[in-house]
């Protein structure tokens, strides 16, 4: 083992390389199985499984998207829930308008809650929600325009720490009361739903199932991959000093402002596109995405991964999902007290997280400072 | 000959009413008693004549006999056709009380009793003649709601006795009330003349009594185009009760929005003390809210014969159970975690998670019901279209008491010295031999415990579940920030503007538009001031 580690093949690869690689070859294996075997056998992995890793994946981007800003910025968002929910949205309103006259009421411009509503024609923001370019531009647009326009005021008068968090918490609760609104025109409580087709393929379909986890997975493994290219580039250094000593990059001559408002906006992208991801997969978007403990449970996944790692947050996003959907199959009752429990526990006991018991691990074995250790210890000064 | 009878019988109602206190076996008395001894064996159709002839009888008891009887609640015993009240009691049976001699005469079973019937003809009768006795009974507020009972609901009868008894009416309130209800009477009914006369005399009379019958003959006009003066002093009249209207319409949302700007002050200053002087997020701090509404439910169910003290036992227990609870978490979480506050922040969400799961599962997810003493309950008239309700009115009074109350604390107590000292400079209040981890732990209970009794206070105005406290701790968070953190004056202005603005902005656009755009407003607003409404200066402000 310790041959290995030392090996200068070893040396050279970097987070990146396995993170990618784990992703291939993980979604290579599940997708062979899913299509290669039927039920029954051994090693056959189901459509239900396959769409239950497409939404972690999903998760797992927007735990990425978490990492970006609280782990390397130092900015703690308590609302990356409202651009996870734009995202899906905006992703939502294009699924919406491919159902056609196959709705309740049969008609072919209006989605049916609209009828319902005795409304006769699409509202403005609706506009060009039919064409696929257009809405995969919202996807990305809807969430960052949110995030400048909020990043750019608050940077710019330098609220900071549990003032912002209060703040993108209150943003992201005002936009669930909007969004439960009926005359918002984004189908109220209900949200959006009864999705049939996207780009032409059936929803219901395996296939289109299985295509979808696979998209997934290389969004994760594309976003991972300019994520590690961004905090591992001279911008990443930037924005890793100004969480460890903000007035200090100020005095330097940099300025803060600048540096917060790209990444919070690239994060709010990510977290968008993961909704966007996520929409399809589970068939519905409603206001109750935009709900405070959402985006606190987003915190929880990077902060059991272990923050400022980048692979950390995915570790604690697949995890922490996984635990639920077993813990609320077997004991639901009980998956409040372990989500409170680990809350307090991580933050007491293990405040580097999944990620840094396991450079602690790799450090036992090779003492020597391995780049994990010093990127975990850079984190650790926050 | 008939109205002449009818004078006679009220005047002699309200002297016999007035004589019959002192002397128990006047005649009148005895004529009751006879009188309803005949009810049991009187058919229905026979019972309209009895009860006029016991009404004319005019004995004291007779109010009670023909409440009780429009209540149902007037039975005789199947043995010996005596006729009792009665009311049913905690264990299925009946408490009965003798109508003539008022004594009680123990509990029996259902079986034992027969009800006296009637129908909705008898019950309208019987609440005529009420009506007509309150008219001249001995206590001018009884007089007064049934005289307001008749603007809203004219009869004939009812205002021809009126007419007789307005001269003879002593109370100048009552006598007022009456007047308006003959100048309606005379608006709706009276010659063109009368009808004007009624109509000036009318304008600035609030009741909605008022406004209708004033409507009601405009349309009449307005079809037949007569009158004209009539017409402009109706306008007029209709046009004055509009415009007051909309003052009281104003003040009365404000005055809520004062009153939920305090049940925000009382949800946000346990905050401005954890999280203003501290400097803890405590997420928690709904939870500690949800515990004093349960502590209330609690204390209620433990003394159901206590209800109206219960509050007030409720107040105390709430502050001691969230209290100790906060010193829990202080010494068990928060200590390992000073300054980290975006740990503290999650670690303290953790903990909200546990105690929601926890009452969850001891009380159940549903709702439970705290019951309103009845000294919380009904409201203070001022006029017939403006009212303040009373638990309004103590939710404000109670909440600035808390707010004045902590304030002294924390500014002439030597515990308040003590908190201030460390929350400016712990290193140099340490070296003054303060205990600061004491300090920190007694704080944090401090404002716990104030969290409780705003839970006290929130289980009489929502429902109390395990969700109760994630509703508030938003707003309480955002009143304390714009407050600016560390000012208990900036948390009072923040909490009662905010109240007021939401309120003042919900009947224009909704409740829901009115809370995003105040959320809306705040988040703007602090981007603009980080430091809040009154920002701290000099050496606290670091």
């Amino acid at each position: 083992m310790k041959t290995l580690l030392n090996s200068p093949a070893y040396k050279k690869l970097s987070s990146l390389h396995f993170v990618v690689a784990v992703l291939f070859i993980s979604t290579l294996y599940m997708t062979a199985c899913n299509l290669a075997f039927t039920e029954g056998q051994l090693l056959y992995v189901s459509d239900y499984t396959i769409s239950l890793f497409g939404k972690y994946l999903c998760y797992a981007l927007l735990a990425l998207a978490v990492d970006l800003v609280w782990g390397y910025c130092g900015i703690l968002s308590l609302g990356h829930g409202a651009f996870f929910a734009l995202g899906g949205y905006a992703m939502g309103m294009y699924l919406m308008r491919q159902i056609g006259d196959r709705g309740v009421y049969g008609n072919p411009e209006l989605p049916d809650f609209m009828v319902f509503l005795n409304w006769t024609e699409l509202p403005w923001y609706w506009a060009g929600s039919d064409n696929v370019l257009f809405m995969i531009l919202m996807v990305f647009i809807g969430p960052g325009l949110l995030a400048f326009i909020f990043g750019t005021l608050a940077f710019r008068s330098r609220v900071s720490g549990v003032y912002l968090s209060i703040m993108t918490q209150a943003v992201t609760y005002a936009l669930m009361l909007a969004f439960f609104r009926n005359e918002m025109g984004f189908g109220g409580n209900n949200g959006l739903t009864d999705f049939k087709d996207i780009f032409g393929f059936s929803l219901q379909s395996p296939d289109t199932k299985l295509a979808l986890f696979i998209a997934t997975s290389a969004a994760l493994a594309i976003g991972y991959a300019i994520s590690h290219f961004i905090v591992n580039s001279k911008m990443g250094r930037v924005v890793t000093a100004i969480r460890d000593a903000e007035s200090r990059v100020r005095f330097v001559g940099f300025k803060p402002e600048h540096y917060k408002v790209c990444i919070f906006v690239f994060s709010s992208m990510l977290a968008g596109l993961a909704g966007a991801l996520y929409v399809p997969q589970v068939g519905i978007i409603n206001p109750g995405e935009f709900s405070p403990l959402n985006s606190i449970e987003m915190v929880i996944w990077v902060a059991i991964g272990g923050r400022g790692t980048l692979y950390g947050a995915l570790i604690g996003a697949v995890v922490v999902s996984y635990a639920k959907t077993r813990f609320t199959a077997i004991m639901p009752e009980a998956w409040l007290f372990a989500l409170g429990g680990l809350f307090v526990l991580v933050t007491l006991l293990l405040p580097k997280g999944l990620a840094g018991l396991f450079a602690n691990l790799l450090n036992k074995i090779d003492p020597p400072a391995k780049k994990h250790s010093a990127q975990t210890a850079a984190a650790e000064s926050k | 000959m008939l109205r002449l009878f009818s004078i006679l019988t009220l005047y002699l109602l309200s002297l016999s009413s007035f004589a019959a206190a002192n002397d128990i076996n006047t005649d009148a008395d005895s004529a009751f008693s006879t009188l309803v001894q005949q009810l049991p064996v009187t058919k229905l159709n026979k019972m309209a004549p009895l009860i006029e002839k016991i009404a004319a009888t005019s004995a004291p008891k007779t109010r009670d006999l023909l409440q009780s009887m429009l209540n149902g609640e007037l039975y005789y015993l199947k043995a010996s056709k005596q006729v009792v009240i009665a009311k049913p009691n905690n264990s299925k049976g009946y408490d009965l009380t003798d109508i003539l001699q008022d004594t009680e005469l123990g509990a029996v079973k259902k079986s034992q009793i027969s009800k006296l019937k009637s129908n909705n003809r008898l019950r309208g009768q019987i609440r005529d003649l009420l009506a007509q006795i309150d008219f001249t009974h001995s206590d001018q507020k009884i007089r007064l709601e049934a005289v307001k009972q008749l603007l809203n609901n004219p009869n004939k009868e009812g205002i021809a006795s009126l007419q007789k008894l307005v001269e003879a009416e002593q109370d100048v309130a009552v006598r007022e009330m009456m007047n308006v209800v003959l100048s309606v009477n005379q608006l709706e009914t009276g010659a063109p003349a009368e009808k004007l006369a009624a109509a000036l005399q009318l304008k600035g009379r609030l009741e909605p009594a008022v406004k209708n019958a004033m409507e009601k003959q405009l349309q009449a006009l307005q079809q037949t185009d007569t009158n004209p003066e009539l017409k402009t002093a109706l306008n007029d009249g209709i046009g004055k009760i509009e415009q007051s209207r909309t003052v009281y319409q104003f003040i009365e949302n404000l005055f809520f929005g004062l009153s939920l700007g305090s049940v925000l002050l009382l949800a946000a200053i346990g905050l401005a003390i954890t999280f203003g002087v501290m400097g803890v997020i405590n997420m928690a701090h709904g939870e500690m809210m949800m515990l004093g509404a349960y502590t209330t439910y609690v204390i209620q169910q433990s003394f159901p014969s206590l209800i109206e003290y219960s509050l007030l036992m409720a107040i105390p227990a709430a502050f001691i159970v969230s209290g100790l609870v906060g010193v829990l978490i202080e010494r068990g979480v928060i200590r390992f975690l000073k300054g980290r506050p975006l740990e503290t922040l999650l670690a303290t969400f953790g903990i909200s998670l546990i105690l929601q799961q926890l009452v969850r599962t001891i009380f159940s997810p549903l709702n439970r019901q705290v019951t309103a003493p009845q000294w919380m309950t009904g409201s203070l008239e001022i006029n017939p279209i403006f009212s303040l309700t009373y638990n309004r009115l103590y939710i404000i009074l109670f909440s600035l008491t808390v707010f004045f109350a902590l304030l002294l604390i924390l500014k002439k107590s030597a515990l308040g010295l003590h908190v201030r000292a460390v929350s400016q400079n712990r290193d140099m209040a340490r070296s003054l031999s303060i205990k600061s981890s004491w300090v920190d732990a007694i704080t944090f209970g401090l404002g716990s415990g104030i969290a409780g009794i705003a839970g006290v206070v929130l289980s009489q105005l929502t429902n109390v579940g395990p969700n109760l406290g994630q509703a508030y701790i938003i707003d309480s968070f955002l009143v304390v920030v714009f407050g600016g953190v560390g000012n208990l004056w900036g948390t009072l202005v923040a909490a009662l503007s905010l109240g007021a603005f939401n309120k003042l902005l919900e009947p224009s656009m909704g409740p829901v538009l009115a809370n995003i755009i105040v959320l809306v407003g705040l988040v703007l607003f602090i981007q603009k001031r980080p430091k809040g409404l009154f920002p701290q200066k000099g050496r606290a402000a670091e």
